[in-house]
């Protein structure tokens, strides 16, 4: 890729220089603008134990647009809905082009220790989050023991 | 100021508009005609008549229509004034403005409360006043491209968050051009909330990005001002000043005319639906869209069970029916039980029998609503497609217009009373169609039947313009008296029905089977 943008070469090659403990990124090699990323579920969250594989692009816009980022594994979120779509601020209306890679994963962490059913994607899993959250944590722990940690 | 003048101007023209159908057409017609005498006295009796009241008719409002530049002029006045009071620069007054959706004495009030907190949150801050400027700096690097040149030119509002010029440009060009953002565009810093200034945004942008911005600025004073509102026409330019409110709505239908001609509600945006309030404009086309097809379609091949009134489609079998719901048997063709049919079943003769009778009267009066929904629907529905074959009308008018002038001898002035009829059919028509959508909603009372009396003859003599109208060319030299006649009574009865209907809901006459607040 000739004509890759010298941000992008600079953000993977920090990626891989000083990774973000708990956060893997790794480009392609046939595209260098498409990452696998695996995601560590946070301590003391119901998804923690859990390696959470995403997959990220990034537009011919980048670092204009934000990154476009889904789950690919399976999880009970209220935030993130069946199809792994992540509903957050900073991949929509609050990106900033000084955000990056790193900050944006963090964030994703960030929302599974933090998760925000006033704000729900997934309104099912969103309501039984409000009425019953024990019951809702409790399944979000076993989504994660059988689909992210085998 | 020039501005002024404009003003009355537009509003001048705006006022009278029907008023000036008539009397333009008056004058025409006095003109091409000597024997015109009687209608002129009409219009003089008219004339009179209306002098007795001296305020502009109930169903009209006051408004201005404003274009781009006068918009643009308006931003600079109220900037002007409040600058003063606040003893800010231009360009951060202007800022200041927009963040309080220009509600000036919010902004004043706070601002005399706590300056540098207004400052702050308005994403300005303190000290501005110098124009911003494009740097050089070593060793920097943008943390948006990554690029490191010594020679490469850097930007940085007051925050002190640099990045490179390229960046900056493109980050604005993203947000002007793209996203439609341009009074809230922040600091390309994630979290840091201070505004780009229009300064920037002139220092950096193109010339293309640099006008969209201020489209897009114009836009925002447009939408953050309740009494101001864009013509919904497409690709009009114009804006319209009204200071109706949206709590009067159940009072008044803020009926406009853009200067592109676009006659509309100022209240809610939908075209012309006078004497219909919003609210129940609404109600009807959510209504129509669910109902009317589906209506006529029930009304057409269902029955309901006399018991417990399902709806049922008999789709085959014989007469003798057994509701899926509730088990009664009953005779689809009389609808009287089935227990009492014996075994004539293959025939039914009990047409009279009494308990058929009830049965059927209970089913009559479910279907009267639908019927009763059906028969306001066809005729708004039949307004709404004359109106719509009018807009057909009005070009095959220019044609006969011209045939006419040649066939005639008449000059291109002394054929415009087509026209004048043409527009006249459209208008009654639009008005037509939305006074069965508000009967619909009446309640019955004494007031109701002179507002049906109204409509009676407005509908009348619509339907005898519109057959005036369909004339062969040759044929309508010779109806041309009759047809200036009937467009001038046409606008009349449009306009007692509206100051009629207007009035009503000024005063909170009407009844309605609904709540339009």
């Amino acid at each position: 890729m000739a004509n890759l943008p010298k941000r992008i070469i600079k953000e993977t090659q920090r990626l891989t220089e000083e990774p973000v403990p708990g956060i893997n990124a790794v480009p392609h090699e046939d595209n260098l603008r498409y990452f696998d990323v695996s995601i560590h579920g946070p301590s003391q969250s119901p998804y923690e134990g859990g390696i959470f594989r995403l997959e990220l692009f990034l537009p011919e816009d980048y670092p204009m647009c934000p990154p476009k980022i889904r789950f690919l594994t399976k999880i009970y979120h209220p935030n993130i809905d069946r199809l792994g779509r992540i509903c957050l601020d900073v991949l929509k209306s609050n990106w900033s082009p000084a955000l990056q890679i790193r900050t944006i994963l963090l964030s994703i962490q960030a929302l599974l220790g933090a998760p925000n059913p006033d704000d729900p994607l997934a309104n099912d899993v969103a309501q039984k989050w409000k009425e019953d959250e024990k019951t809702a944590i409790e399944t979000a722990r076993q989504w994660t023991r059988t689909h992210a940690m085998s | 100021m020039a501005m002024s003048s404009d003003e009355e101007y537009g509003s001048d023209q705006m006022m009278s508009d029907d008023e000036l159908d008539a009397d333009s057409l008056g004058e025409l017609a006095g003109n091409l005609d000597s024997d015109y005498d009687n209608d002129a006295d009409d219009d003089q009796f008219l004339e009179n008549m209306r002098d007795d009241k001296p305020q502009k008719p109930a169903y009209e409002v006051d408004y201005t229509t404003l274009s781009d530049a006068e918009l643009r002029n308006k931003q600079k006045e109220q900037v002007e004034d409040v600058r003063h009071i606040l003893g800010q620069p231009v360009e951060q007054t202007a800022i200041l403005l927009r963040y309080f959706k220009w509600q000036k004495e919010r902004l004043i009030d706070k601002y005399m409360d706590d300056p540098d907190k207004v400052l702050e949150d308005a994403g300005l801050g303190a000290e501005w006043n110098d124009d911003p400027k494009l740097e050089k700096v070593r060793g920097f690097s943008c943390d948006i491209c990554c690029d490191d040149d010594a020679e490469m030119n850097t930007y940085s509002m007051r925050c002190g968050h640099r990045y490179c010029a390229d960046c900056y440009k493109q980050y604005l060009e993203n947000k002007i051009m793209s996203e439609g953002e341009s009074g809230r565009i922040q600091c390309p810093t994630d979290g840091c909330s201070r505004i780009v200034d229009s300064k920037t945004v002139r220092l950096l942008a193109s010339p293309k990005v640099l006008a969209r911005y201020g489209e897009l600025l114009n836009r925002t004073y447009v939408d953050d001002k309740p009494n101001l509102r864009w013509c919904p026409a497409p690709e009009c330019e114009f804006a319209v000043d009204c200071a109706v409110r949206q709590t009067e709505l159940h009072k008044i239908i803020p009926t406009v005319v853009c200067n592109c001609g676009l006659r509309f509600c100022f209240g809610c945006g939908h075209n012309d639906h006078q004497p219909c309030p919003c609210a129940l404009m609404k109600k009807w086309l959510k209504k129509c869209e669910d109902d009317s097809e589906t209506a006529n379609w029930i009304s057409a091949h269902t029955k309901e069970c006399p018991k417990c009134v399902s709806t049922i489609e008999k789709n085959g079998g014989c007469n003798h029916m057994t509701c899926r719901k509730c088990k009664h048997e009953f005779c689809w063709v009389c609808m009287g039980p089935w227990s009492e049919h014996g075994t004539n079943w293959y025939n039914c003769n009990r047409f009279e029998e009494k308990s058929g009778e009830e049965a059927r009267g209970q089913q009559a009066k479910s279907r009267a609503s639908l019927e009763r929904y059906l028969h306001y629907y066809n005729r708004y529905a039949n307004h709404d497609h004359s109106a719509k074959l009018d807009k057909d009308l009005y070009v095959k008018t220019e044609k006969k217009m011209t045939s006419l002038q040649s066939s005639s001898g008449m000059s291109w002035i002394e054929v415009q009373y087509l026209e004048a009829a043409s527009t006249a059919l459209q208008q009654c028509r639009q008005t037509l169609k939305w006074t069965y959508a508000f009967a619909f909603y009446l309640q019955r009372n004494n007031d109701t039947y002179i507002f049906e009396d109204n409509q009676r003859d407005l509908e009348m003599a619509v339907e005898q313009l519109s057959e005036l109208f369909e004339k062969p060319a040759d044929q309508l030299a010779a109806s041309r008296k009759e047809m200036v006649d009937k467009t001038a009574y046409v606008g009349h009865r449009r306009r007692i029905l509206l100051e009629d209907t207007a009035n009503g809901l000024r005063d909170e006459r009407w009844q309605f089977t609904t709540d339009i607040r």
